[in-house]
């Protein structure tokens, strides 16, 4: 399943903090997880990240794992290193105003659809 | 002329929810004394209320009570905060309690129990002790940095609730005064392991939440005496002041 990541930032509602510049490149799939040493470890290339932690440590991982980009959820607010990270990086940070069930529910239903 | 100190910072009480109700000032202390340690530091989650106990509790022994406290950051980061005196400790305590939600359900957590230096019931605390502060772990460091304290990165080796379980690695920005060893893991393994903490100071701590564990693991320090001040030069290798390595 690989789909635009301009298409889940519209469907989802997603708001776009940084990298939009990326939103056609495509997505692998999702993988969800606040613990970055799991994401590590399990994450691949062209995911996007599903995610609740906001540390700049978020883009060191998206990157060493050339994932697609991070959703934030809840709608919290990336830290500024990170953006200032993001951009550097250009890595994809969107914040999703929905609870990490509900974003990856969607997130997962959009991908199977489109698939 | 330096001698060696033996020091377990990482020890709660029963005001931990998770702490076992045998975990009184009086017990503790009697349990040090037991296990020769020179040293220990007072850390329950997001609270410093049972110090002043286990330093009267103490008094007039050989042990030397640090005050302090395992801060959860909103990473979900443990951090022991540790302190020379006790208004470090509580200006710290306030910071924290004004940015910790909720209110503990002593069914599902277990009581908070604040004791008196003769193991007696004071209160019992109400806070969410368990939960996480609603501040980065940046904040809870330059926290206990300006208020003259240690930052130790609890149990790097665990799974969970440590800096590396939780942001993957230590971050350049993070100024740590030391990496907790909650195992007997060498200082040469850990760095291996842990390539982002290689160049931090290694200490090994009980986290005891039972009577049994007081001591059960422990970092040897060189030391001119058994002080805060002293702790704070072997961590920074100042003097010729320094934590024995493990090999």
């Amino acid at each position: 399943m690989t789909m635009k990541l301009r298409r889940v930032v519209e469907s989802l509602q997603l708001s776009l903090r940084c990298g939009g510049d990326r939103l056609d490149q495509d997505i692998t799939g999702g993988y969800a997880g606040d613990l970055l040493s799991d994401v590590i470890a399990n994450g691949q290339a062209g995911n996007l990240w599903v995610t609740m932690q906001v540390h700049a440590n978020i883009v060191a991982v998206a990157v060493l794992k050339d994932l697609a980009g991070i959703v934030i959820v809840q709608g919290r607010q990336p830290a500024d290193e990170t953006l200032k990270k993001a951009s550097e990086e250009n890595i994809p940070i969107l914040v999703s105003p929905l609870p990490a069930f509900e974003t990856v529910g969607r997130l997962y239903t959009l991908l199977e659809a489109g698939a | 002329m330096l001698g060696r100190f033996r020091a377990d910072l990482h020890v709660h009480t029963c005001l931990s929810p998770c702490g076992d109700l045998e975990m009184s000032p009086r017990k503790i202390t009697a349990r040090v004394c037991d296990r020769s340690l020179d040293i220990i530091a007072i850390c329950d989650h997001n609270s410093a209320e049972n110090v002043p106990a286990v330093m009267k509790a103490a008094g007039g022994g050989r042990v030397v009570v640090l005050p302090g406290m395992e801060v959860c950051t909103n990473e979900e980061i443990h951090v022991l905060a540790i302190f020379e005196n006790l208004d470090q400790a509580f200006a710290m305590q306030a910071m924290v309690y004004d940015h910790l939600p909720g209110e503990n359900d002593p069914d599902a957590f277990g009581l908070q129990v604040v004791a008196n230096e003769h193991d007696e019931v004071v209160a019992m605390q109400t806070r969410l002790l368990i939960g996480a502060v609603d501040l980065p772990v940046d904040r809870i460091l330059a926290e206990i940095h300006r208020l003259g304290g240690l930052a130790i990165a609890s149990h790097i080796d665990r799974g969970s609730y440590s800096v590396i379980s939780q942001l993957g690695f230590i971050p350049e920005t993070l100024k740590f005064d030391a990496l907790e060893l909650s195992s007997r893991m060498p200082d040469r393994e850990a760095r291996e392991r842990f390539p982002s903490g290689a160049s931090f100071v290694f200490v090994r701590n009980s986290d005891a939440h039972f009577l049994g564990d007081v001591g059960k693991n422990t970092s040897e320090y060189l030391l001119h005496e058994p002080t805060f001040a002293e702790i704070h030069k072997a961590l920074r290798k100042e003097e010729g002041r320094m934590v024995m390595e493990l090999s």
